[in-house]
C-alpha cells in the first residue's frame, strides 16, 4: 500500500485515500510522450507506404497507454476502472469496423467525380478550377 | 446529527430536526485496505470526522472509490461521444483515402506539433497538482492548476490562429470551400467569368458495378495528366499556386476567379474531388475537442478557486483527481487526433 | 435465511414520519436530493408525457379512421407531426426514463438496503436535465414542430423547413445526457452501496435488469448525442456528411442512429422484464425459478443488443454481407429473451398464484412479449422483412414490445410498488378491471395491425386505399377501448390516494428488502440495518389479518431455516 519511494527525503504526508505516485514516474512519462511525439512527427516524413498510418496510430496507442496507466493512474486503479476504459474503446472499434465493412462492400456503387452540389457551386463561384474531375477508384 | 460542509436546503426548512436519524452502521464488502487509516468499527466516527463524507457511504475510500468509478463511467461516455465521430472519420477515410491524404498537407505540422506537447506538458502539470493535493501542497497545487490552465489557453490560442488561416483562405466545410475567397483588391474580379479553357463537364454517372476496369469509368478525359496520378504532395505552407500552375504550362487567365486571391485549394489541379469532407470532419472532431477543452479549462477554474480557499487537503482530493482524470481523456483524444489529421503521410 | 429480521420489528406507530411528510415546501421538493422524492417527481413527469404522448397517438388513429382527411384542419403535413410528435414524446420522454428513472430511483436505493444513490446531485442534475429536454420539446412545438419521423432520417431531416427540428435535437440531446447520468449513478450505485451479504447472485432480479440497463445506458446514449449534433450541424452550416449532393451518405447517419436506437429499446425491454422477475415471483409466492439464467441473459442482452443495429437498415441499401450477419445476430438475440419466458412461466407453475392487479399485469406482459417477440423474428428474416419493413407490421411489432410489454411492465410495477411509494392500497377490483380492458383494447389495436401490414399497409401513411379502411376502423376502435382503460388505471391510482386503505409494510408478501421498511419508507430507508437473505425464498412470510399485509413468522423462520434452498 504504501508506495512512497526511498528518494523523498522529506516525509510526505500520506493521502487518506487513493495512491501517492511517485514524483519520477510522472516526469518520466512526460518526458517519453514528448519524445514518442517527436518520433511520430519525424516518421510522417519517412515514406514507409501502409505502415506510415500503423506506426503513427501504433505510436499514438503507445502514448495513450503512458496517460492512461500512469497520469490517469489505471495501473494502482481497481481493475474495473480499466475494464470501464478499455470496454467503451472495444464498442467504438465495433461500431467502426461493422461501418466499414458495409462501406466497403457498396464501394463499386460509389458516385464518381464531384458531387452534384459542389459541381454547381464550382460552375457558380469557380468554373476555371481545375479540381480534379473524378476520383479514380482503386480496389 | 451528521455534519455536512454544506447542509442540504431541505434540511435547513425541515419542520423538526429532531427528526433526522443518526447514522445507521452500514458497512460493504468492498471497502479497500485504505480503510485501515482511523476508522472505528462503526463507521460513526467517520462521519463526524470528515465533513466532506456523505451520508450514504461509509467511510472516506468507499465514497472516494464510488467518485471514481462515477468519473471513469463518464470518461466511457466521453470516448463513446468521440468515437462517432471517429467511426465518421474511418467511414470517409475509407472511401477518399487520396482526399486525406492530400489534403492533410493543408494543416501545419508545427502547430499541431506544438499543440500536443502543449497538452503533455498541460497533462504533466495537472497530475502533479493532483499529487500535490494528495501530500497537503496547497501552494505548488494551485500553481500547477494554473500553469494547466494557461496550457489550456495556449492551446486556444494557436487553434485560433491555425483556424482562423484556414477560414481565411476558405479551408473550410461544405460549399464554401469551392467559393474563392474574396481577394482584398479584386473582389469584383472573382465574378468574371474566366476565358481560360475549362475543362469539360463531366456527365456525372454511377460507376457500374459490372465494369471489368476502372479506365472505363472515367467518361471525360481528365483536366491535367498530372491530374490523374493520385494526390502527390501538395503545395504546402503559403506559396502562391499560380506560380507552381504557370510553371507546369496549365493555362492561367488573368481574370480567371480561381486566382482571384490565391487560393491554395482551388487552384491546384491536383486536389482530388471531395476534399471538403475532408475540412469538414475535420473542424468536427477538432472543434469538438475544443469545446472540451473550453469546457475544462471552466473546470479547472473551478477547482483553482476551491483550492486556492483551502478546499483540499490529503484526506480530501476528489475533485481535483477527477477532474485530473477528465483533463487527461481530453489530451487522450488529442493524441489521437494528431496523428490521424496533421500526419497523414 | 430469513429475509425479515424479527428480532427488531417495524414499528409503525413509532415513525409516523415519512419521505413525504418529512420536509414540506416547494424547494423541499426541487432541491430534494431524496432518491424517494426524485423519483416520485419522474413518475409524475413521465406520466404527464405519456398522456400528452397518447392524446397524439389517438389523434393519429382518429385520422386514420378514413382515407384521405378525417379530422378538420388535419392535413397530411400536421398528420407527419402528430405522428413524429408521438413517438419521439413516447420514446425519449416517457418510456426510456420510465423504468429506470421514475421507479428505478425509488426503488433501488431501497433494495440494496443503501441510504441513497452514489450521487444524489447528479439523480437530481438528472430530472432537471429531463424538464429541460421537455421544455426544449415543447419549444420546438412552439417554433413550428417537426416531422421527420422520431427517427430522423437523413436526408429529410437536414432539409425539411419545420423550425422545430434543431430545438427537439437540441432536446433529445439533453434527455440523452439525463439518460447517461441516471445510468452513471445506478452502475455505481449497485457496486458500492450493496450491503453485507449481497454477493452479485444475491441481487434481486430488478436490480440486475437495472444494471444491465444502466450499461446499455452509458455506452449508447453518447452516440445519440453525436448523431443529432451532426444532424443540427448539418442543418445549420450544410458540412454534407449525411448528404450525398455533397458526396456524404445518408445510409451512415442510419449506422450512427440506430447504433444508439437499437440498444435504447433494450433499455425499454430490459428493467421491465426485471420487473416481471419480481411480479411474478412475490404473486405466485414461488421462489424464481433460474435465477442465475435470468441475471446473466439480462447481462447477455444489454451485450448483444449491440450487435444487431442493422436489423432497421436491411432495405436502405446496406451491403449484403452486413445484412446477413446482422440478420444471423438479430436471431441470436431472441434466445436469452426466451431463456427469461421460459422461467417465468416455470416459476408460475405450481406456484400459489395470487391474480392481484400486478400479476394480472405480469400475465399480460408475458402474453405480449412472447407476439412480441416472435413477431420480431419475423422481422429479422431478409426475406420477409423485404416485404414487411415499413408496413404496419413493424409498428404492430413494436407496439407489442415497447407499449405491450415495457409499458405494462412498467404500469405492473407501479401497482406493485404503490403501497410503498404512497402507503395507500388501490381497489383490486378496479386494477383488474382495468388491466384487462388495455388488454383487449391493445390486442385489438395492435393485433390488427400485424395483418395490415402484411397487406402491405405502409406505416406513416395519411391516405390509403379503402380496402384497408375496415381494419383501420377496427384499430382505432381498440385504441379508444384501450385510451379509457388508461383513464381507469389513473381513476384507480389517484383515488387511492384520497381513499384508499392504508398499506402495510409488506402487502404482497415481497422478500426483498423493500418490503422490510415502513409504506412509505422513512427518510433515510431503513432505521436500522436490515438483514440480506434469499430475497425469493418466501415461506418465512405469514398474512396477518390485522395489518392486512405479510410479516414474518418465527416458527416458519426457523422452519425455514433447517430447510435451505440452495
Amino acid at each position: 500500500m504504501a508506495h512512497g519511494t526511498a528518494h523523498d527525503s522529506k516525509h510526505e504526508p500520506h493521502p487518506l485515500v487513493g495512491h501517492l505516485v511517485p514524483m519520477w514516474i510522472l516526469f518520466a512519462v512526460g518526458g517519453a510522450l514528448l519524445v514518442l511525439t517527436a518520433i511520430t512527427v519525424a516518421v510522417r516524413y519517412i515514406d514507409v507506404g501502409e505502415f506510415n498510418m500503423v506506426i503513427a496510430l501504433g505510436v499514438a496507442v503507445i502514448k495513450a497507454t503512458l496517460v492512461a496507466l500512469f497520469f490517469m493512474h489505471l495501473k494502482w486503479d481497481r481493475p474495473f476502472n480499466l475494464l470501464t476504459f478499455v470496454g467503451s474503446m472495444v464498442f467504438v472499434i465495433l461500431m467502426m469496423a461493422f461501418c466499414m465493412m458495409d462501406t466497403a462492400q457498396y464501394r463499386p456503387t460509389q458516385f464518381v467525380g464531384n458531387p452534384p452540389e459542389v459541381e454547381a457551386t464550382l460552375q457558380a463561384n469557380a468554373p476555371g478550377a481545375p479540381v480534379a474531375r473524378y476520383t479514380p477508384y482503386s480496389p | 446529527m451528521t455534519r455536512r460542509l454544506r447542509p442540504r436546503l431541505h434540511e435547513i426548512r425541515s419542520t423538526d430536526r429532531t427528526k433526522d436519524l443518526a447514522v445507521s452502521t452500514l458497512h460493504t464488502s468492498q471497502a479497500t485496505a485504505h480503510e485501515a487509516h482511523g476508522h472505528d468499527a462503526h463507521g460513526h466516527g467517520d462521519h463526524a470526522k470528515y465533513p466532506f463524507l456523505q451520508h450514504h457511504f461509509d467511510t472516506p475510500a468507499h465514497q472516494f472509490d464510488s467518485a471514481k468509478l462515477g468519473m471513469w463511467l463518464f470518461l466511457a461516455t466521453e470516448v463513446l461521444f468521440f468515437g462517432g465521430l471517429f467511426v465518421a472519420y474511418a467511414v470517409l477515410r475509407s472511401r477518399f483515402p487520396e482526399v486525406f491524404s492530400y489534403a492533410s498537407h493543408y494543416l501545419d505540422t508545427l502547430m499541431g506539433g506544438v499543440n500536443t506537447c502543449v497538452l503533455i506538458l498541460s497533462s504533466l502539470t495537472m497530475a502533479l497538482a493532483v499529487r500535490f493535493a494528495q501530500t497537503n501542497r496547497t501552494k505548488a497545487m494551485v500553481w500547477c492548476l494554473v500553469l494547466t490552465f494557461m496550457g489550456a489557453v495556449g492551446f486556444m490560442v494557436i487553434k485560433y490562429f491555425e483556424y482562423s488561416h484556414k477560414i481565411h483562405e476558405h479551408l473550410v466545410w461544405g460549399k464554401s470551400f469551392y467559393v474563392p475567397p474574396p481577394d482584398q483588391a479584386g473582389a469584383e474580379e472573382a465574378k468574371v467569368i474566366s476565358t481560360a479553357p475549362a475543362p469539360a463537364p463531366v456527365a456525372l454517372t454511377v460507376a457500374n458495378p459490372a465494369a471489368p476496369s476502372v479506365a472505363s469509368l472515367v467518361s471525360t478525359p481528365p483536366v491535367e495528366a498530372s491530374a490523374i496520378k493520385p494526390a502527390a504532395a501538395a503545395p504546402g505552407g503559403l506559396a502562391s499556386v499560380r506560380e507552381q500552375a504557370t510553371a507546369e504550362g496549365l493555362p492561367v487567365a488573368d481574370n480567371d476567379p480561381a486566382f482571384a486571391h490565391p487560393s491554395m485549394h482551388l487552384a491546384d489541379p491536383k486536389m482530388p474531388a471531395n476534399t471538403h469532407l475532408f475540412f469538414a470532419i475535420y473542424y468536427c472532431m477538432t472543434g469538438l475537442h475544443g469545446i472540451h477543452v473550453l469546457a475544462g479549462m471552466v473546470m479547472l477554474a473551478w477547482l483553482i478557486w476551491r483550492g486556492a480557499r483551502g478546499d483540499f487537503n490529503s484526506n480530501y482530493f476528489t475533485p481535483v483527481d477527477v477532474g485530473g482524470l477528465y483533463w487527461h481523456i481530453v489530451d487522450l483524444v488529442w493524441i489521437f487526433l494528431f496523428p490521424l489529421f496533421y500526419l497523414i503521410h | 435465511m430469513t429475509t425479515i429480521d424479527a428480532s427488531r420489528p417495524i414499528d409503525l406507530a413509532s415513525r409516523p414520519d415519512n419521505y413525504l411528510t418529512h420536509t414540506r415546501g416547494f424547494l423541499s421538493w426541487a432541491l430534494t436530493l431524496d432518491h424517494k422524492r426524485i423519483g416520485v417527481m419522474y413518475m409524475a413527469a413521465v406520466l404527464v408525457s405519456f398522456f400528452v404522448g397518447g392524446v397524439f397517438a389517438l389523434l393519429v388513429r382518429t385520422e386514420l379512421l378514413t382515407p384521405g382527411q378525417t379530422i378538420p384542419g388535419v392535413t397530411a403535413d400536421v398528420y407527419n407531426q402528430f405522428f413524429t410528435l408521438h413517438g419521439a414524446i413516447m420514446v425519449f420522454l416517457v418510456i426510456i426514463p420510465s423504468i429506470p428513472a421514475a421507479l428505478g430511483n425509488f426503488v433501488l436505493p431501497i433494495m440494496l438496503g443503501a441510504k441513497d444513490v452514489a450521487f444524489p446531485r447528479l439523480n437530481l442534475g438528472s430530472f432537471y436535465l429531463w424538464l429541460a429536454g421537455a421544455a426544449f420539446t415543447l419549444v420546438s412545438l412552439a417554433m413550428g414542430g417537426f416531422d421527420t419521423g422520431w427517427t430522423f432520417y437523413t436526408p429529410y431531416s437536414t432539409t425539411t423547413t419545420t423550425g422545430g427540428v434543431i430545438p427537439v435535437l437540441f432536446g433529445v440531446f439533453i434527455l440523452g445526457f439525463s439518460s447517461i447520468f441516471t445510468g452513471m449513478n445506478f452502475v455505481v450505485t449497485v457496486h458500492k452501496l450493496r450491503p453485507p451479504g449481497m454477493t452479485w447472485f444475491r441481487m434481486p432480479l430488478f436490480l440486475w435488469a437495472i444494471y444491465a440497463t444502466a450499461i446499455i445506458q452509458v455506452l449508447a446514449t453518447p452516440v445519440l448525442a453525436i448523431t443529432l449534433m451532426l444532424v443540427v450541424i448539418e442543418r445549420t452550416i450544410n458540412i454534407g456528411i449525411f448528404d450525398p449532393s455533397m458526396g456524404g451518405d445518408p445510409v451512415l447517419f442510419q449506422h450512427f442512429f440506430w447504433f444508439y436506437s437499437h440498444p435504447a429499446v433494450y433499455i425499454m425491454i430490459l428493467p421491465a422484464m426485471g420487473i416481471i422477475s419480481e411480479l411474478i415471483s412475490v404473486h405466485a409466492h414461488r421462489h424464481i425459478f433460474g435465477y442465475k439464467f435470468i441475471a446473466l441473459s439480462s447481462i447477455a442482452i444489454a451485450i448483444f443488443s449491440f450487435l444487431v443495429w442493422g436489423h432497421h437498415m436491411f432495405t436502405s441499401g446496406q451491403s449484403p454481407l452486413m445484412n446477413t450477419l446482422f440478420s444471423l445476430i438479430s436471431f441470436s438475440v431472441a434466445i436469452p429473451s426466451a431463456v427469461k419466458v421460459f422461467n417465468w412461466l416455470t416459476t408460475l407453475y405450481k406456484g400459489n398464484i395470487s391474480l392481484t392487479t400486478p400479476m394480472w399485469y405480469a400475465l399480460s406482459f408475458m402474453v405480449l412479449f412472447t407476439i412480441g417477440g416472435l413477431t420480431g423474428i419475423h422481422l429479422a428474416t431478409l426475406n420477409t422483412d423485404v416485404h414487411l419493413h415499413d408496413t404496419y407490421f413493424v409498428v404492430a411489432h413494436f407496439h407489442y414490445v415497447m407499449m405491450g410489454s415495457a409499458l405494462i411492465g412498467m404500469i405492473g410495477g407501479l401497482h406493485h410498488w404503490w403501497p410503498k411509494m404512497t402507503g395507500k392500497m388501490y381497489s383490486e377490483k378496479l386494477g383488474t378491471a382495468a388491466c384487462i380492458i388495455i388488454f383487449i383494447g391493445f390486442n385489438v389495436t395492435f393485433f390488427t395491425q400485424f395483418y395490415l401490414g402484411a397487406k402491405g399497409m405502409p406505416r406513416r401513411y395519411y391516405d390509403y386505399l379503402p380496402e384497408y379502411q375496415t381494419y383501420h376502423v377496427i384499430s382505432t376502435i381498440g385504441s379508444y377501448i384501450m385510451a379509457s382503460g388508461f383513464f381507469l388505471t389513473a381513476y384507480c391510482l389517484l383515488s387511492s390516494l384520497y381513499s384508499g386503505r392504508k398499506a402495510a409494510a409488506n402487502p404482497w408478501g415481497g422478500g426483498s428488502l423493500e418490503w422490510q421498511c415502513t409504506s412509505p419508507p422513512p427518510h433515510d430507508n431503513f432505521a436500522v440495518q436490515p438483514s440480506v437473505g434469499d430475497c425469493y425464498d418466501f415461506r418465512a412470510l405469514r398474512w396477518d389479518e390485522t395489518t392486512q399485509g405479510y410479516v414474518n413468522d418465527p416458527a416458519l423462520a426457523a422452519e425455514a431455516a433447517r430447510n435451505p434452498l440452495h
